[in-house]
């Protein structure tokens, strides 16, 4: 018994970094209607990042973990600017193919100048303990992560339902049109709100650098997955996003225990299954979805 | 009168001219020359199929290349006008680590670009097809990227040889070596495809016969999306196996080892033993992540002089200040001994070549008490029992390893007693 809730724990560790990028990533598809296909490499940007800071400048971790997504934030924002908002007016697809085109470039660009091989990057001192979390005992690192990504995900999530920004980005998200209609200026928030998914794609990254392989395509395979749990928790719904982010860890980690030979399918047979069931996603809503 | 005559001229030229194409393209294209004749196209081509911009690019890659460029110069300037061929060029081109990709491209390479070898590939599944493709057209391949013993056994052909390391010699050096010191139960975690899976059986076999056990087996997906391996750490630790074989390589090799680390299952009494070790894995991990890790290494830069010497020259070509890995020394004695060969031979016919390559024993940069091993055509050769060392060890960057023993040949590779291969 304490195996299996260890081995969901795991899963749930796992799916920290998938709900953070789900999160970005189903709050840009919100408000734009964007499906950024770059988020897999803003992920890698935000384990280089740090990975840059530590080695050029000697920044440590902890002064990374913020200064790294306010840059790509920063950076998401100029790209929504120069970019994204020429092309929001035509087909999606458009947006979708300059997306793509950024993340080959900017995964290119990284090859070149650090080759494929990983590059070190160590969790900071005071997280390489382990904690007992009275069932069991635990890394403390992975801990932390889990920590800051649930902590990030209600943070997020109260931004949204208590403060007139969040009112606006979820209303946007929903009911776009009814919203716009109601003499709202939706526009306004959009690069900030862009700029924030993406920042928060860049955070997951700085998370994963001292336990992942820190290389030019470690974004390219998760962004797959994370793409698995926002259509799993419905186009356009944030908290589905995030809720089936956490379950896809679960399922994977103890597929990887129990069914290894299915493990890598069993996302996508899960999604299969919930557009069979709800074409919208769990917790999409059929408008929304189109 | 002028313009009857250059008009003449002119239909001479052109006669003269496509005669020469067709005697030229006979001769390009029309299969293996006579033997004992001379070079095929007056030029011999050598191409190295690669991964020039995946997970191997590293360890393979541009390196290989350059590699066997080097080794083309060394043959130039060792025989002068006496060499087989005054025209020797290297052609190269990226597989993606794709099967289908490479396969391709090798019968375009010994096809319409002339190839008379192909060397390196990488990625066993993609060093298979183009295994199959030169038993076909009856031309040769060197194989130093892939590790797979299915081509030295079920799928071995007269043409393609294996040159370098294989799974099995992996299994038999590490897990020999750990069993024997004490490591006797293990578990093993594999990525799970062709290469993995012949690591798992090969690294069972070899911990069985030396009175060990394999307690548990944890199959990795591949390629593993979340690159979290936290679930079958966790696996492995219940089952308190002493040693935990880890078969993934690159990227996941990385993750896996710093989540190994985060688990600390060290502490717990649970010793890491890699299958496959690249020194460009090292360096990415950063040597105290791994030290006192012991893994089997087929070439070292840093083993002797002669290596050292040329890997000093490799850095310099490539103009970066890494050091080469046992595959890109390997395409290096691939090509040297292809044209040495070729040399003994007088022409670059297959049939004369292969003839001069099988049996044949030697000694170079690479591969010490070399030899060719007729049955399976797999190059027999010193290999090495290899410790990482810790930062503090190190005298310089790249210093990464300390040779704990060295395992002849005939000790390493699969003996002939339990090869499968039947050369057509």
């Amino acid at each position: 018994m304490t195996n299996l809730l260890q081995q969901v724990f795991n899963g749930l560790v796992a799916g920290s970094f998938y709900a953070l990028l789900a999160l970005g990533l189903a709050v840009i598809f919100g408000m734009l209607k964007v499906v950024n296909f770059a988020h897999g490499v803003v992920y890698m940007l935000g384990a280089f990042g740090a990975y840059l800071l530590l080695t050029q400048g000697g920044v440590p971790f902890w002064v990374a973990l913020p200064v790294v997504p306010l840059l790509l934030w920063g950076v998401g924002m100029v790209v929504e600017r120069l970019l994204v908002r020429r092309l929001v007016s035509l087909d999606p697809i458009y947006n979708l193919l300059l997306t793509y085109g950024l993340a080959l470039v900017v995964q290119g660009v990284f090859r070149v100048l650090f080759g494929v091989s990983s590059q070190p990057y160590a969790a900071p001192k005071s997280l390489r303990g382990t904690l007992d979390l009275g069932l069991f005992k635990y890394p403390a690192y992975p801990v932390f992560v889990f920590g800051v990504s649930v902590l990030t995900c209600l943070v997020v999530w109260y931004l949204l339902a208590q403060t007139r920004v969040g009112v606006v980005v979820r209303a946007a998200t929903e009911r776009p049109e009814l919203t716009r209609a109601l003499g709202i200026d939706v526009a306004r928030w959009i690069t900030p709100v862009f700029g924030f998914g993406v920042g928060l794609a860049g955070f997951a990254g700085v998370l994963a650098a001292p336990t992942r392989s820190v290389n030019p395509v470690m974004g390219s395979t998760v962004i797959i997955i994370v793409f698995a749990a926002v259509v799993i928790g419905g186009m356009g719904s944030i908290f589905g996003s995030v809720v089936a982010a956490y379950a896809i860890g679960i399922i994977q980690q103890l597929g990887n225990v129990y069914v290894p030979l299915l493990s890598q399918a069993l996302v996508f047979i899960v999604m299969a299954l919930v557009l069979l069931v709800r074409p919208a996603g769990l917790f999409g809503r059929e408008e929304a979805a189109l | 009168m002028t313009v009857v005559l250059r008009s003449r001229r002119q239909k001479l030229t052109v006669a003269a001219v496509s005669a020469g194409a067709l005697l030229l393209a006979g001769c390009g294209a029309g299969g293996p020359a006579s033997a004992g004749g001379k070079v095929s196209g007056d030029k011999i081509v050598l191409g190295v199929i690669t991964d020039e911009s995946g997970v191997y690019a590293d360890l393979a890659g541009k390196g290989s290349v350059v590699a066997a460029n080097m080794a083309v110069a060394d043959f130039k300037k060792k025989y002068g006008d006496q060499a087989v061929s005054s025209d020797i060029e290297v052609i190269d081109a990226d597989h993606q680590d794709n099967p289908d990709t490479a396969s391709s491209l090798a019968q375009q390479f010994y096809g319409e670009r002339g190839a008379d070898a192909i060397f390196d590939v990488p990625t066993s599944s993609a060093m298979l097809a183009v295994a199959q493709i030169a038993g076909q057209q009856h031309k040769i391949f060197m194989d130093t990227g892939g590790g797979s013993t299915d081509v030295s056994n079920d799928n071995c052909n007269k043409y393609t040889f294996h040159y370098g390391y294989d799974t099995y010699m992996l299994a038999s050096g590490t897990a020999s070596a750990i069993t024997q010191s004490g490591g006797k139960s293990w578990y093993i975690t594999y990525p799970n495809y062709d290469f993995g899976q012949s690591m798992n059986t090969n690294f069972t076999k070899a911990i069985k016969a030396n009175g060990g056990t394999v307690v548990g087996t944890g199959p990795s997906p591949f390629p593993n999306a979340s690159e979290d391996y936290s679930s079958i750490l966790l696996a492995a630790k219940q089952k308190s196996p002493q040693v935990l074989g880890a078969m993934q390589a690159g990227g996941d090799l990385v993750s896996l080892i710093k989540q190994y680390n985060t688990f600390k299952l060290k502490d717990a009494g649970i010793q890491l033993a890699i299958g496959l070790l690249f020194i460009s894995d090292v360096n990415a991990l950063g040597a105290d992540a791994l030290a006192g890790d012991e893994f089997t290494d087929f070439w070292y830069w840093n083993y002797d002089d002669q290596n050292r010497a040329w890997a000093d020259r490799w850095q310099k070509q490539m103009g970066n200040d890494k050091r080469p890995t046992s595959d890109q020394a390997a395409v290096y004695s691939a090509v040297t001994q292809y044209l040495e060969a070729a040399q003994r031979a007088g022409t670059d016919d297959s049939d004369a070549v292969v003839k001069q390559l099988e049996g044949h024993k030697f000694n170079d940069m690479f591969a010490r008490n070399g030899e060719i091993r007729s049955q399976d055509h797999v190059l027999l050769h010193d290999v090495y029992l290899a410790q990482v060392k810790s930062e503090s060890q190190m005298s310089e960057p790249w210093d990464y390893e300390k040779i704990v023993k060295t395992i002849s040949g005939p000790d390493a590779f699969q003996p002939l007693s339990e090869n499968t291969c039947h050369m057509s």
